[in-house]
């Protein structure tokens, strides 16, 4: 009789087989002339990397940590204030909604209406943070014992109640979270740059074009430190200090046009048809044309490279968290793989699959490589510490069949947990990198903005953000099948 | 004050009922000891009479104390009076106490042998710290009556009868559910045995000895 298969094995081969479907359907051809030459370039700009720039690398570091503060500030305030109306469904569907359209989209938005006025990163940041925020922040508050709420005296006003009972309780979780979320922020910051803002990715892309890969090494390291570095100069002492001076710093970009924005608002995002006083006889065919012509090929592109790229880093995560674990490797192995999977994962997707793109040509291959170096060393990261807590007998077998038989079936389940989580951030990032010329949703968007049609724009985002909602149902679905109730590790963006 | 009573009182899990019908009345100046089995009655009866008794100032001393872990000590005795402030004061208390209530609160906590303690969070106390803190709260409170469950079970002998001393002392009016039965005697006027959820002996303390208080257990 043959072996059934368990449930999580028939979900992964599944997950297998419709990335390898895919893989017949999607575009990996490498267009570039030298492709490896460009990277022998890019990787000794990285070894002698030219700091002499110093005033422009200065402001490029400066202005991407001013934006990552007041983004993250904002947004850790206004997902304060949701978080306390959490229980009404209404909020928590307006966050959903802004949570799942990405930085770079919102960006896009706001530098139709504000211009490059510092507003448009600030609010970039600030807008889908506040989504989240809220959101991790409730799970948070809903966390803390009951009982201190209990014993106050009854007449005790809510704010001092809240104040006291709950927010006192939750306090360090909240700062620790907050924390992460500011490094998170620093990598929005830096991508933010690629659309026009003046942080890391405009001097990047700008460095790039003309060739200077050795400041593109300088940037790239200055950034990794600014990460590797963050626990030693963000401080609970200074952080009203840095909160303070940030909006000092993020450069005075050019003026706000104010009939702009409001005709931005009013009249270029309202659908072509109803403009012209077509109603809703010009408005149906005009959706259905913009659907069929470009949301279906976005949508059935996002969907491709979403599933290989998934599946890519789920088999990199299982192969990288040995890196880390204890049970591979000794003292100084594992420092070295700490040190890799923090490049790794400082390394936001975008910025990757923008280097990649410029040394091997626009295909999904750089598209699913970024992608799955970035999220495939968050996750080895995080199954890697699990693997840490697993005791293993004293005559444990070694090598292959340790992972094989002992540590790799313990943490599975934590594994696609994690991946499942993941989804939805993998598939919001598959459809941003359209904007780098990929043909996936944000193609779509960025041609549209291109075409000075920001009515199509629109709706385009709009679906994106449907998309993101669907896929993280269907990830939380699969999830309770799997019965995979392994608490998530929020630390994770 | 006007007594506070409890009619035909009873409590619930699903079909089953744990506790009552039953009846009674608390007279200011009263103390009243709760004893009898664990899984008698004793903790839902508390928890009745605090939801009964709306309209009174009650201060409440559940089991699990209800401190915030996160919090200094000075501040979960300061959660007693946080009704007595607008929300601003209290906001401004979290970041930089007041000296008067620095002064205030550490005079209590000296009298419960833990001013030591005043700027530690409750979460790195001991068991019967921890109990001494939420006893600072209720005192600090100053309720018009004090319901409290277990109040010094965690405190061994002489720290058990100096905190039992000064709640009567700060809460002449209350209910306390106690497991030892020379504390209860002592510091109570009125003992109120409960056995599978009803009254089974309710006496001044005065005529009741250790012995009497046997058969409920």
């Amino acid at each position: 009789m043959s072996m059934p298969l368990s449930a999580t094995v028939r979900v992964t081969l599944g997950l297998i087989a419709v990335a390898l479907a895919c893989l017949v359907f999607g575009d990996f051809e490498i267009s570039a002339h030298e492709p490896w030459r460009e990277l022998g370039r890019l990787f000794l700009g990285l070894v002698q990397p030219d700091f002499s720039s110093v005033d422009f690398l200065g402001e490029a570091i400066l202005r991407t940590v001013a934006f990552a503060f007041v983004g993250v500030g904002l947004g850790a305030a206004a997902g304060l204030l949701l978080a306390l109306l959490f229980q009404h469904l209404w909020v928590r569907t307006f966050c959903a909604f802004i949570r799942a359209i990405h930085e770079l989209f919102w960006a896009l938005i706001f530098l139709q209406s504000f211009g490059l006025h510092p507003i448009t990163g600030v609010l970039a940041i600030a807008i889908p943070y506040a989504g989240i925020f809220a959101k991790v922040y409730a799970e948070i508050l809903d966390e803390t014992d009951p009982e201190p709420a209990r014993i106050l005296p009854r007449r005790t006003g809510h704010l001092s109640v809240l104040l006291y009972a709950r927010i006192s309780q939750a306090w360090p979780h909240l700062v620790s979270y907050t924390a992460y979320r500011l490094e998170c922020g620093l990598r929005s910051s830096a991508v933010i740059g690629f659309v026009g803002m003046p942080t890391l990715g405009f001097h990047l892309a700008g460095a790039f074009a003309q060739g200077h890969y050795a400041t593109v090494g300088a940037l790239l390291i200055l950034f990794y430190v600014l990460i590797g570095t963050l626990r030693l100069w963000v401080r609970p002492r200074l952080l009203p200090l840095y909160l303070l001076a940030a909006p000092f710093c993020l450069g005075t970009g050019l003026p706000i046009v104010w009939s702009n924005v409001s005709r931005f608002f009013s009249h270029d995002i309202v659908p072509a048809p109803l403009r012209r006083g077509e109603g809703l006889e010009g408005l149906l065919p005009w959706f259905g044309d913009l659907f069929v012509q470009q949301a279906l090929p976005g949508i059935w592109n996002t969907l491709l490279l979403t599933q290989m790229a998934l599946v890519v880093t789920g088999v990199l995560a299982m192969a990288l968290f040995p890196l880390i674990s204890r049970h591979f490797t000794g003292r100084l192995g594992g420092t070295a793989g700490h040190v890799v999977l923090v490049v790794m994962r400082s390394t936001p997707e975008y910025l990757l699959a923008f280097i990649l793109l410029q040394l091997w040509g626009p295909s999904m291959l750089p598209a699913v490589v970024a992608l799955a170096l970035h999220n495939g060393a968050i996750i080895g990261h995080l199954v890697g510490r699990r693997s840490n807590e697993i005791a293993l007998r004293q005559d444990a077998p070694h090598g292959l069949d340790r992972y094989a038989y002992e540590v790799a079936p313990r943490v599975y389940g934590p594994f696609l947990a994690l991946l499942f989580y993941r989804w939805e951030i993998i598939m919001r990032e598959t459809a941003i990198l359209g904007i780098l010329g990929i043909a996936t949703l944000g193609f779509y968007v960025d041609s549209a903005i291109q075409e000075i049609r920001f009515d199509r724009a629109m709706v385009l985002i709009l679906i994106t953000a449907l998309l993101n909602i669907g896929i993280d149902i269907l990830a939380r679905r699969l999830r309770s099948y799997l019965r995979l109730r392994h608490t998530i590790n929020r630390q994770s963006c | 004050m006007t007594p506070l009573a409890l009619t035909d009182a009873e409590a619930a899990y699903g079909e089953t009922r744990v506790l009552g019908p039953l009846s009674l009345a608390l007279a200011p100046g009263e103390r009243i000891a709760l004893v009898g089995k664990s899984g008698a009655g004793k903790s839902t009866l508390l928890a009745l009479m605090y939801e009964q008794w709306q309209q009174r100032e009650v201060a409440l001393m559940p089991q699990a104390l209800g401190l915030v872990d996160t919090l200094s000590v000075f501040h979960n005795v300061y959660m007693g009076r946080l009704d007595r402030h607008p929300w601003w004061r209290n906001l401004i208390t979290l970041m930089r106490p007041r000296r008067s209530d620095i002064a205030d609160i550490e005079a209590l906590l000296e009298g419960l042998d833990i001013a030591d303690k005043c700027w530690i969070p409750c979460g790195e106390l001991s068991g019967g710290q921890r109990q001494r803190v939420a006893a600072a709260r209720v005192l600090y409170q100053r309720g018009q009556v004090l319901l409290a469950d277990e109040p010094v079970s965690a405190l061994d002998g002489p720290q058990a009868a100096s905190v039992m001393q000064a709640l009567a002392d700060g809460y002449p009016t209350a209910v306390l559910a106690m497991h030892d039965l020379d504390l209860a005697l002592r510091y109570c006027t009125r003992v109120i045995g409960i056995q599978a959820g009803e009254i089974a002996i309710d006496q001044p303390s005065q005529r009741l000895s250790v012995h009497d208080l046997q058969p409920l257990y």
